[in-house]
């Protein structure tokens, strides 16, 4: 029975869980990272440099300290220089020395430190010249290398500063803009890809800014820097180390090329052993009715080898590249020596030029392999920043006309010819007429997908219609303000969710000014009171991770509490007592209708019982509505209606 | 330690070689320096010729080549090591996991367990590469720069005495520092996920009551906690590249200080000097990178333990003792004799209290009850899946602890409450029951079950493909599948734990007259909430708080049972008024 890798490869790798490993790719070597190249690279870095702009002069400071940083560590380098050829010469003054210029202007402004008076105080003139002058080397060393660290601390932490407070617009934007948009964008985007917008993608614009940015302006620099530095110490060697850059990067194409290929294959097979994992494991107790472990162990084997196999390559190639890339540039570093033994024979290059150039060889490389690394991560941040804009402008829910109305609704809903598909191509609705009074009851019956939610979300504006004619109070739905229409129909949909906060709070999400006492009373009317005060803090429970800890039949009851709250003249129940249990449902009928009385109310129900008493209920079958009449009128009519309440026909 | 060698053993070859290239790279790093102050040296006393520079530099090339060889061989067995040392891991829990008994998986819960399989194992696995490639690399190093320091001068490495705990103290102080600060941020980000996560699935809520305002106002504030969490946290760590370089540099200067008296006073060479110089800043950035190293490692250890609690879980239901192992389940009568069962030991009141019962075989019995009453326990009795703390539960007349678990469960088909289909087609569902069911078995299963109808209207029939646990299937069609997939077991005993709730009254009672046809031998157990569903039982079992309240027929209990009576006029007098 165990199916074969091929069927469970198939099956499971689209349940990919992202549990990256490291050391196969991202972030080691350029290898393969972020899906998505950035498409329109020069429009979304200008859109990024305008969150990031507002702070221009912190920015020049930045870029002053890098520059600072990066070139006084250098010149600290090359201030080894004179010391050790000053101590040469002291021991064998026959040494053949002939420093470069840059050795010779720093050697120029150590003496005239060593010269002057502060350090002739300081040291009183009672030690050799060549100790006045290595003090004075070391003293100005020191106060260069602080000058670095200084400048280093400074940089990261107006760079921290600048780069939170931009993720932070960013982000506030993100949400902003995510809560005008329109319901029909959430319902064609998954909750994890929005969620990815503020995590993975912001997340990568942050490790750019406050990280890759840096590193890629210092990385420059100092290579600039520490090239100029080569050339001013010696033209040689300087040519000897750029020879190995293309070989250097002839071996970062081909490491990336091979890690890319089985890091992706990798990636595959542990979605597929995650994913078999997941469902397997969260199924335990079904394998175990089915005596069915067995097979389980024997199909994980088949993956979790096929995972072994993969990721043994992919591992390799991942871990090769930190070696290879090293050990190519210490090649480069054996020669610069070798050379730099010649020239010192031949030339007259000497020994502390050799130590500072052997130095700056090793440097030079360093940040070419950085470079690579960063330049991923800046990808990766640009094309996330491209979909993080991307929502950003998207087209809001269509803005109110000018002289929208605010009149006071009394709850006179009429639907003419409503004709609507939430896709061009597929009418879920057709040509709906309907009244309700003020205060009537209009029940909604008929299956999944017949449409019943579909009607009471036309009514606050969720989707616009396209043909046909809604009104309220005979006035347009359109030509009211938008906010002022949905504060006039109370909804109680058909998922319960609730907030991460306290009950009481949860309530107070349908009116914010109720007081305690009101929202206590609310819960009452929808019989929630009893439990909620079984709760452990009462209505100062928190509630968390969307009510975990509350049983559906629960959650419903709040959310009816919450629509009890509010005032609005209109109401809409969708399934609102679909998991409470019978019993509970007939205690709270009585609040029910105190709640429904007065309110023009649109009930959608599975259950027929809770429909019964409606002025009119609405058999509806595949956008149409079928049936329509009383309770007694459609069992008359011995139709559909007929047919379902006897439980003669199911409701799917 | 004992329990990780078991995955290290098979491939101890890869476990030694793998750090074996590594330090063969460690010591090349180590020697370089050396090669350096020996041109310097010659460069300086005017011995160094063409030949000479170029004999260093190939002896330099020589040893590059070695390191890279040494490199890659790490690479290579690192990765090795570390895959297949996970591999055999994931393995072995997962196997572990399937010996688990209902226990054992309520006390970790299912999620807890997928986390720590995927999450922790990874984890584990990373910080094993880690250790064999890097981890060995920097402490290696660090004695070696030291090593190489004493040798050379070992007045001179007093210095490196003194700024090292100097140094090692004031990381350690940053990391204290910084750490809590990390875990105050982590629970920022996840409360602004989690308020985001919010309002995307509660869009229709913020909208209908016209609250986008309020939700921005919410999340900004998170959002600046966020901020400010996070510059508390990251200002600290930035004081450590700086701090850093202050310390390796004051080190510098000391050691050119006091190098130099000593070269100028002859006891030292120059050329000797600069490299103690390369080998003070080595030794101070591994040491770095060591307490950074100790600093991961604590994560990984954390999934360690995590990993050995499901590894060294005592599972509480084996079948070793069973008295009689070949029997198996053949008529289907089943007894309950004073059993009792708590949950949690420690808790105060029962879930099951001295029930006695007994259900002949054949027999067709309901029970009926609020949530919460037992009545899922009770019947979880019968396959073991539970056991007993007290009394003991028989089945034909042999106690369910003398059976094998294979064979007692396979003579039981039982529909747990929260059904689950798995990934691959509806046949490949169904064949769990029976894995060799013919095409006809299934479909004649199906059609007890009421599923039949609706799977044939399926373009593929019985190879339609099922989305991750059945997603493109409404409930009542889950249910009547997982049905279906119970009934191919040819079960003695059919548990159905309120199987049906989804699917509509005139349906469920064509599944009824099912059972009745087809499974006349069956001992048939049905856990309902509507009175409908088990009115017909031959006896009807009323349950309350753990305790048994009625037993009878539907009648019967009318009659006697004030309980019972209550739930079907809640559910009843609506129709008839």
């Amino acid at each position: 029975m165990a199916r074969s890798l091929e069927e469970l490869r198939k099956q499971y790798n689209s349940v990919s869980h992202g549990t990256s490993l490291r050391g196969g790719g991202p972030g080691r070597g350029p290898g393969p990272r972020g899906k998505g190249k950035p498409k329109e690279m020069g429009k979304t870095v200008k859109r990024l440099l305008s969150y990031v702009g507002k702070y221009k002069f912190r920015l020049l400071l930045v870029l002053l300290c890098m520059l600072l940083t990066t070139l006084s560590s250098l010149f600290g380098g090359y201030l080894l220089v004179p010391i050790i050829n000053r101590i040469t010469l002291a021991i064998n003054p026959a040494a053949p020395l002939e420093p470069s210029a840059m050795a010779k202007l720093a050697d120029k402004v150590i003496g005239a430190f060593a010269d002057s008076a502060l350090m002739d105080a300081l040291t009183g003139n009672t030690v050799a010249t060549v100790t006045v002058y290595v003090i004075a080397a070391l003293i100005i060393l020191g106060t260069v290398y602080l000058i670095s660290a200084l400048g280093s601390y400074i940089q990261a932490r107006l760079m921290l500063s600048i780069s939170q407070n931009s993720i932070q617009s960013i982000r506030n934007d993100l949400f902003q803009k995510l809560q005008t948009l329109p319901v029909r964008y959430f319902d064609s985007h998954p909750t994890g890809e929005i969620m990815s917008r503020f995590t993975n993608d912001v997340d990568n614009i942050d490790v750019m800014l406050n990280n890759s940015l840096t590193s890629i302006v210092s990385g420059v620099i100092s290579l600039v820097g520490t090239f100029i530095f080569m050339l001013t110490t010696n033209v040689w060697l300087t040519v000897v180390t750029i020879v190995f850059i293309p070989i250097l990067i002839f071996a970062v194409g081909v490491i990336a090329k091979n890690s890319s290929k089985y890091y992706g294959a990798q990636q595959a097979a542990l979605g597929a052993v995650n994913g078999y994992i997941e469902e397997t494991v969260s199924g335990q107790k079904v394998v175990k009715v089915f005596n069915h472990e067995d097979e389980c162990v024997e199909e994980f084997h088949l993956i979790n080898e096929d995972l072994r196999q993969k990721q043994e390559k992919a591992q390799f190639w991942g871990g090769v590249t930190g070696p290879i890339m090293h050990n190519i540039s210490l090649i480069s570093y054996a020669v610069t020596l070798g050379v730099g033994g010649i020239l010192i024979v031949t030339t007259g290059f000497t020994p502390g030029e050799l130590t500072a150039f052997a130095n700056y060889s090793k440097q030079f490389s360093m940040p070419i392999s950085q470079l690579s690394m960063q330049f991923s991560a800046l990808f990766a941040a640009l094309a996330g920043a491209e979909r993080v804009f991307k929502v950003i402008d998207e087209t809001p829910e269509e803005p109110d006309p000018r002289d929208a109305s605010e009149e006071k609704i009394e709850g006179h809903v009429i639907m003419k010819d409503v004709t609507f598909g939430y896709v061009q191509e597929k009418t879920v609705l057709k040509n709906i007429s309907l009244y309700a009074k003020p205060g009537q009851k209009i029940a909604f019956v008929g299956s999944t997908g017949a449409g019943k939610t579909t009607v009471t979300n036309l009514l606050n504006r969720f989707y616009d219609i396209e043909s046909g004619e809604i009104t309220i109070d005979g006035k347009p739905l359109k030509s009211y303000k938008r906010e002022f229409l949905r504060e006039n129909i109370a909804m109680v949909l058909q998922d319960t969710h609730l907030f991460t906060g306290t009950v009481m709070e949860n309530i107070r999400y349908g009116r914010l000014d109720a007081t305690d006492d009101e929202v206590i009373a609310a819960a009452k009317t929808a019989s929630a009171h009893s439990f909620i005060m079984r709760l452990k803090d009462g209505y100062n429970t928190v509630l968390e991770g969307d009510g975990a800890n509350l049983s559906q039949g629960q959650r419903q009851l709040l959310n009816i509490a919450r629509a009890a709250l509010s005032k609005a003249p209109i109401l809409v129940l969708d399934e609102a007592t679909s998991s409470v249990d019978t019993r509970t449902e007939r205690h709270i009928e009585h609040g029910m209708d105190r709640l429904m009385k007065n309110r023009t109310t649109f009930v959608i129900a599975h259950r027929l019982s809770t429909v019964r008493n409606a002025n009119a209920i609405m058999v509806l079958e595949k956008g149409e509505i079928i049936e329509r009449g009383d309770h007694d009128d459609l069992l008359a009519m011995k139709g559909r209606y007929y047919e379902l309440y006897t439980g003669m026909k199911e409701l799917d | 330690m004992k329990r990780w060698f078991k995955y290290i053993r098979p491939y101890l070859l890869s476990f030694i070689l793998g750090p074996l290239g590594m330090i063969t790279e460690v010591i090349g790093e180590m020697f370089m320096p050396l090669v350096l102050a020996a041109i310097i040296n010659e460069g300086e006393a005017g011995t160094l010729t063409r030949s000479s520079s170029i004999g260093y530099a190939a002896i330099l090339a020589g040893i590059v080549l070695l390191m890279m060889a040494g490199g890659v061989a790490g690479a290579y067995f690192g990765s090795k090591a570390s895959v297949n040392f996970a591999a055999d891991l994931r393995c072995d829990v997962y196997s572990k996991i399937q010996g688990y008994s209902f226990a054992n998986i309520d006390k970790f819960s299912t999620s807890s367990l997928v986390t720590r399989m995927t999450n922790d194992v990874t984890q584990v696995q990373n910080f094993v590469n880690m250790l064999l490639r890097m981890a060995l690399r920097s402490p290696g190093m660090l004695i070696g720069g030291i090593i190489m320091a004493v040798a050379l001068k070992p007045s001179l490495s007093v210095v490196l005495a003194v700024t090292m705990p100097i140094m090692i103290i004031v990381i350690l102080v940053l990391i204290r520092i910084s750490f809590p600060r990390f875990g105050i941020m982590q629970k920022k980000i996840d409360k602004l996920n989690s308020t985001v996560r919010e309002n995307v699935t509660n869009v229709r809520v913020v909208k209908s009551f016209v609250r986008e305002d309020f939700e921005i106002n919410k999340f900004e504030e998170d959002n600046r906690d966020l901020k400010e969490s996070g510059m508390n946290a990251v200002k600290v760590m930035i004081w450590m590249g700086p701090v850093m370089t202050v310390f390796m540099y004051a080190t510098v200067i000391a050691v050119i200080w006091f190098g130099h008296g000593i070269v100028l006073d002859g006891g030292m060479q120059i050329g000797d000097l600069s490299a103690f110089v390369a080998y003070t800043m080595q030794i101070l950035s591994s040491l770095m990178m060591v307490t950074m190293l100790l600093m991961t490692s604590s994560r990984a250890l954390a999934s360690g333990r995590r990993i050995c609690e499901v590894l060294d879980e005592k599972i509480d239901i084996e079948d070793h003792l069973a008295k009689e192992r070949e029997k198996r389940v053949e008529k289907g009568e089943i007894e309950f004799k004073n059993v009792s069962f708590r949950y949690y030991k420690n808790s105060e009141e029962a879930v099951l209290e001295n029930i006695d019962l007994k259900i002949k075989a054949g027999s067709t019995v309901g029970i009926i009850g609020s949530t919460g009453c037992g009545k899922t326990t009770l019947i979880s009795m019968i396959p073991r899946l539970y056991d007993t703390d007290e009394g003991e539960v028989l089945v034909d007349g042999v106690n369910v602890k003398d059976y094998s678990l294979t064979n007692l469960r396979d003579g039981i088909g039982i529909v747990l409450q929260k059904n689950l289909l798995f990934s691959g087609s509806i046949a490949d569902n169904l064949r769990w029951g029976d894995m060799n069911a013919s095409d006809d078995d299934m479909a004649s299963a199906a059609r007890s079950s009421c599923a039949d109808k609706f799977v044939s209207s399926f373009a593929d029939g019985y190879d339609t493909e099922l989305e991750k646990g059945g997603l493109n299937l409404s409930g009542g069609q889950k249910q009547r599948l997982c049905i279906a997939r119970a009934l191919l077991k040819k079960p003695k005993i059919l548990i159905l734990d309120d199987s049906t709730s989804a699917v509509d009254t005139a349906t469920e009672a064509q599944i009824r007259e099912a059972f009745r046809n087809d499974l006349p031998d069956c001992t048939k157990i049905i856990i309902a909430q509507r009175i409908s569903s088990v009115k017909d039982a031959d006896e009807i079992i009323v349950m309350n708080d753990g305790k048994i309240t009625g037993i009878g027929t539907h009648d019967e209990l009318l009659d006697n049972n004030t309980e019972y009576t209550e739930i079907y006029y809640s559910q009843m007098d609506k129709k008839e008024a």
